[in-house]
């Protein structure tokens, strides 16, 4: 599940793909002919719409590959880097560089692909931004207030104006599709030229919209991987096809006191639940949020055996279900519930005198239990025995 | 010489520079930039020339905190000597390498210089406060749907339109 660094490829690495990345990067950038200034203005002037054309196609094909990618569950839309929102920085900052655009002739990426083949006013541009740069960094103090104001967060569009990604995905689609035809026609008239796209090109222009669409689509109506985990969970439960390994609250006591380091005791209540009351050792898994790439290293692992517990029959079986289409673990499930688990060994009264001699030796097993879980939770504490994970959030930004 | 050969079509350009970017996404989780690596020259230039004020200066210093590995261990920088390597190799297939100075017709060379100066410096200093550049933060940002990247854009695009009328002896005939 992407993204790959830092879980898969190391930061060091990703150092070496960002060369490789780079490489396809300018090579394409001046093949579209962005090296060339007149090309990029071409664009405020109407004589030219190659930028606008290449910009929204790649912003286009990128953002419906994201979403295709997070609707099967091969990225994580939650951790990848969302360009942080600061309202007054961004507009005024955007203004600035729009200005440089119009009397500079480049942006940054595209001045660095003309240096490359010899442009010498994209050289000065470059030595201009680099001064540029400076002014900002030896002023900062000075705008550190702008800079900061009214911070939203890493917010989506769609979050911002009450819509799902796929949604607006449609809109920009369609905006782009309309951008192309308007300044196809804007860009003849501009250059007098005849009005008609060559037949053969027409016909592949189509087909390329149809396959945006058409991916967009698949997006927004067939289920994803989620939609599909709870699907077939809620089958394998309804016909019970699926064994459930089981293990007794008295057999897991046993497990914690003597073999802590060899478990993992999940509970897929909610944080309120776990709050109020959690069998010593265990770690929070709200049922909710199984699939978080955190709990990956958990429902994958294979040196453990996890056991899940819950308050209710239901819940746990289907817990148990989804982890073991997340991964390959030892899972099993808790026979008791968390509070009958309770019960049995934090608020059980000794049994009366002269009751048969099992039942003495259970009560004593179990106070022994809980009072060595409780010290092992005590001698534990530093060393992080709940953990609450954090998600690693992807740092990024020009 | 050879003519330079035609430019790719600019869909066709699009679609793979988007494949770039859903790549970089894919493997990464962030987008592409370019004015980053900027920054790391000027940082590096700054704490190399005058060690001592990139010491007393509080930008510097929470730069340096944050990037222990000093400037020039960056995602950006390799990306953006990777963008120079690519474009030469793509103007040296396409005939294009050459030193040369594009301008408008009107335009004289001195004039085409100072304004590629200025240019460029309201262009770093414009993407150091709207926090990146087109790369980073208009066309990255549009992939992940980010308010903030669509926001800059539609700035950077809406001032450029708005502004385009008065430099227009700079670029038309």
């Amino acid at each position: 599940m992407g993204p790959l660094v830092p879980y898969i490829i190391s930061e060091e690495f990703s150092l070496v793909i960002a060369l490789l990345l780079g490489i396809a990067f300018g090579f394409i950038l001046e093949q579209a002919g962005f090296s060339s200034t007149k090309k990029l203005v071409g664009l405020f002037y109407g004589y030219d719409f190659t930028v606008l054309r290449v910009f929204f196609t790649a912003g286009i094909t990128a953002m419906a590959g994201v979403l295709l990618l997070g609707h099967y569950g091969l990225l994580d839309l939650d951790i990848i880097y969302v360009n942080p929102t600061f309202l007054q920085s961004a507009l005024l900052g955007g203004a600035i560089m729009g200005a440089g655009f119009i009397i500079g002739g480049f942006c940054p990426g595209t001045s660095v692909c003309a240096a490359a083949i010899g442009k010498l006013d994209a050289m000065t541009f470059i030595f201009g931004s680099i001064l540029g740069v400076w002014v900002f960094t030896e002023s900062f103090p000075l705008l550190e207030n702008f800079y900061t104001a009214n911070n939203m967060g890493n917010m989506r569009i769609s979050d911002f104006l009450g819509m799902s990604n796929i949604q607006f995905g449609f809109i920009l689609a369609a905006v782009a599709v309309m951008a192309f035809v308007a300044t196809w026609f804007i860009e003849s008239k501009v250059n007098n030229r005849t009005t008609s796209v060559p037949h053969p090109l027409g016909t592949k222009y189509l087909l390329a919209g149809g396959v945006l669409f058409v991916v967009l689509a698949v997006v927004a109506f067939l289920p994803g991987r989620d939609d599909i985990i709870k699907s077939r969970i809620a089958e394998a439960k309804r016909q019970q096809k699926c064994v459930f390994r089981e293990m007794s609250a008295d057999k897991l006591a046993n497990e914690i006191v003597n073999n802590y380091y060899a478990i993992n005791v999940i509970d897929v209540r909610t944080p309120e639940e776990f709050d109020k009351f959690h069998i010593p050792m265990a770690i929070n898994m709200p049922f909710d949020r199984m699939m978080d790439r955190q709990w990956e290293s958990i429902l994958r692992q294979r040196m453990k055996t996890n056991i899940f517990y819950a308050d209710s029959d239901t819940l746990v079986k289907m817990a148990c279900l989804k982890a073991n289409y997340i991964g390959k673990s030892d899972n099993f499930i808790l026979h008791e519930t968390a509070g009958e688990f309770q019960q049995m060994f934090f608020m059980a009264d000794a049994p009366p005198p002269g009751s048969p001699k099992h039942l003495n030796e259970v009560y004593n097993f179990r106070s022994q239990a809980a009072a060595g879980m409780q010290s092992l939770v005590n001698s534990l504490k530093n060393i992080g025995a709940p953990v609450k994970k954090e998600v690693t959030k992807v740092r990024g930004g020009c | 010489m050879n003519q330079p050969k035609p430019y790719m079509n600019p869909y066709l350009a699009g679609f793979l520079l988007g494949m770039v970017l859903l790549a970089t996404i894919y493997i990464t989780g962030r987008g592409l930039g370019a004015s980053g690596a900027f920054k790391s020259v000027v940082i590096a230039t700054v704490e190399s020339v005058a060690p001592q004020h990139a010491e007393n200066t509080a930008y510097y210093k929470d730069f340096a905190e944050q990037n222990p590995d000093g400037p020039w261990k960056n995602w950006l920088v390799f990306e953006v000597i990777g963008v120079f390597i690519g474009a030469f190799f793509s103007g040296v297939l396409a005939n294009r390498v050459g030193l040369k100075l594009e301008k408008g017709p009107r335009a004289t060379t001195t004039i085409r210089i100072i304004g590629a100066l200025v240019g460029g410096a309201l262009f770093g200093f414009g993407s150091q406060l709207g926090r990146g550049c087109t790369s980073g933060s208009a066309l990255s940002g549009m992939a992940v749907l980010s308010l903030g990247g669509i926001l800059t854009m539609l700035a950077i695009f809406g001032a450029a339109y708005a502004l385009a009328y008065f430099f227009r002896k700079l670029w038309l005939k």
